[in-house]
């Protein structure tokens, strides 16, 4: 089974500048080795870092109509600066994995876990049929 | 944290941990039955106390302390394997040292390549094929003994009993815990990557049973090839099978029908591949190459299975690709049973009178008696060239031979059809 650890973005994952320098060197080399830990244990299937939300934006639904809105966006801890995708045996063991998972922000920070659906999950349907063919299954 | 709750936690714990706590136990005491069994102890102390206390923050370490006390203690009085404490005392009489501090050193350092002996330790040749299979998946999948005995679908006593056999073979050899060097280590690597590939077979294409895969078995094998590509980087082969052992795992959810009953590749559905799988496949595929030295065995089956994972549909497949590939394979790893994939793949690139031509030669080879899929593969080809009687017999024969319940349902409909065909 699949879990993708959700690292939540912070006021400084979502600053312009590049997250590089004295500061964050600690960080990365935790992440580093974390992940090398991963990696050696034969679990980590990709693992990923994003942009801040200056970068992105929005398209807002309502009544038929679509809005996009450009970011930054507000509620740092609202948003998701990175993933690590990781497959193993139970429920148990990614909650072990995730326990280790080291702090990812440079004040306080915050991970979730979610399990991945696996398209058998949602049984026969022609729409799931449809996304099998997308290179998504 | 309910009882139920700690123990699972601590099964998980095991499954990340136990292989390097074995393998730094392992160094310690130079015996693998002596490291096994202390670890076994620091898991009872384990789910003694953890459901009280919790987990605590580095459990790998908490396990590591527990087992050195007692190794320490078993040391002390002299109960470790006689030629061990015979190292370990001399050293620790000449330094007049604590024996505490000589184990921690020797337990700090070269975690990875502690692993990397334990590997190939439990798949010395001493052993038979069986004990290796077993003890690997034990020693280093974390597996449990009937975990193992119901992936193999035998019963739990037999599988016990191997590894007793395993680790007394093992001491009565008295196998060095170490890496092989020099001209010994391609024998022995190539040792360690049957035992793991095997492993993924069993699950890949179940010999017998009901279920024509099981999944868990797979994921096992993948699980322990990424672990040793990490540990010997620099091993084309070993990165070629991690890719094949990718590739082949992305056809999983497409292998098998809702009743349980086999897919052959052409007729599977590609959307349903698994492309994060592909991907890495495909990746672990290049950097076997970038390492140079041409294909070996494995990674020419994984370039194989790469031609089919590039391929959208079935029609795309490089065909003619896949048969150079094979003429390769047959070069270095001469087969019968690499003679019939090959006329497969002849078939589908000249067309099905190429491929029964080749087939037809393969018939009397002694080794290919009563394997099923020689039939199955000339029922295919006749069948194609419209011959239906002929081609229904093979499918029977075919069938006949099959120990897999799910696959002899396949070949049954398919000698069916090809008798309603004839008509």
């Amino acid at each position: 089974m699949r879990f993708m650890i959700i690292v939540k973005a912070t006021k400084d994952s979502e600053t312009e500048v590049m997250p590089i320098g004295p500061a964050w060197e600690p960080l990365f080399a935790e992440m580093a080795k974390y992940h090398e830990e991963l990696q050696r244990a034969g679990v980590l299937l990709d693992a990923s870092g994003l942009q801040p939300s200056s970068k992105g934006w929005r398209i807002k639904y309502s009544g038929g109509k679509r809005t996009v809105i450009d970011g930054p966006f507000a509620e740092a801890k609202e948003l998701v600066a990175g993933y690590t995708l990781i497959q193993v045996k139970s429920r148990e063991e990614a909650l072990e994995w995730a326990r280790r998972f080291p702090n990812p922000a440079l004040e306080d920070g915050e991970i979730e876990v979610r399990q991945l659906y696996e398209l058998d999950d949602f049984g026969p349907s022609e729409s799931a049929e449809r996304f099998r063919k997308m290179d998504l299954a | 944290m309910t009882t139920s709750d700690a123990h699972r936690a601590i099964d998980a714990v095991w499954r990340i941990e136990s292989a390097k706590l074995i393998a730094g136990l392992m160094r310690m005491t130079g015996d693998v039955g002596t490291a096994e069994d202390l670890a076994q102890d620091a898991l009872v102390a384990a789910l003694e106390r953890w459901p009280e206390s919790g987990v605590p923050d580095n459990p790998g370490a908490w396990l590591m302390t527990t087992a050195k006390h007692r190794a320490i203690d078993l040391l002390r009085r002299g109960k470790l394997l006689e030629r061990k404490h015979e190292e370990l005392g001399h050293e620790v009489a000449a330094r007049q040292e604590s024996p505490e501090r000589d184990l921690d050193a020797a337990l700090d350092d070269h975690v990875g390549d502690d692993l990397l002996r334990l590997m190939f330790t439990a798949c010395h040749p001493v052993l038979s094929t069986e004990a290796r299979t077993a003890l690997t998946l034990r020693l280093l999948g974390g597996l449990a003994t009937d975990e193992i005995a119901r992936a193999f679908l035998v019963p739990k006593a037999t599988i016990a009993q191997r590894i007793v056999r395993a680790k007394r073979t093992l001491a009565a050899a008295r196998v060095p815990f170490e890496v092989p060097r020099g001209t010994e280590l391609a024998a022995r690597l190539s040792s360690v990557l049957e035992v793991i590939y095997l492993i993924f077979n069993e699950g890949y294409a179940a010999t017998a049973g009901d279920d024509w895969m099981r999944p868990a078995l797979c994921e096992d094998a993948l699980r322990l090839g990424r672990i040793l590509a990490e540990l010997v980087p620099q091993e084309p082969e070993v990165l070629g099978l991690v890719a094949l052992m990718e590739i082949q795992s992305s056809r999983s959810p497409a292998r098998v029908g809702p009743s349980g009953e086999p897919i052959l590749l052409l007729d599977q559905d590609r959307g349903r591949w698994d492309h994060l799988l592909i991907r890495r496949g495909l990746a672990a595929l290049e950097r076997a190459e970038a390492l140079g030295g041409g294909y070996g065995p494995y990674a020419l089956q994984a370039a194989i299975a790469a031609c089919h994972a590039r391929a959208r549909t079935p029609d795309e497949t490089d065909w003619t690709r896949i048969v150079a590939l094979y003429d390769a394979l047959a070069q270095l790893q001469p087969s019968p049973v690499v003679d019939l994939n090959r006329a497969v793949a002849l078939g589908m690139a000249f067309g099905p009178a190429a491929g029964l031509e080749v087939v037809n030669t393969l018939t009397s080879e002694s080794s290919l008696e009563g394997y099923h899929l020689l039939p199955a593969v000339r029922g295919d080809l006749l069948a194609k060239l419209g011959r239906f009687a002929e081609a229904g017999a093979e499918f029977e024969r075919a069938a006949s031979l099959t120990r897999n319940t799910r696959e002899r349902t396949l070949l049954l409909e398919r000698a069916a059809r090809a008798h309603v065909d004839r008509r």
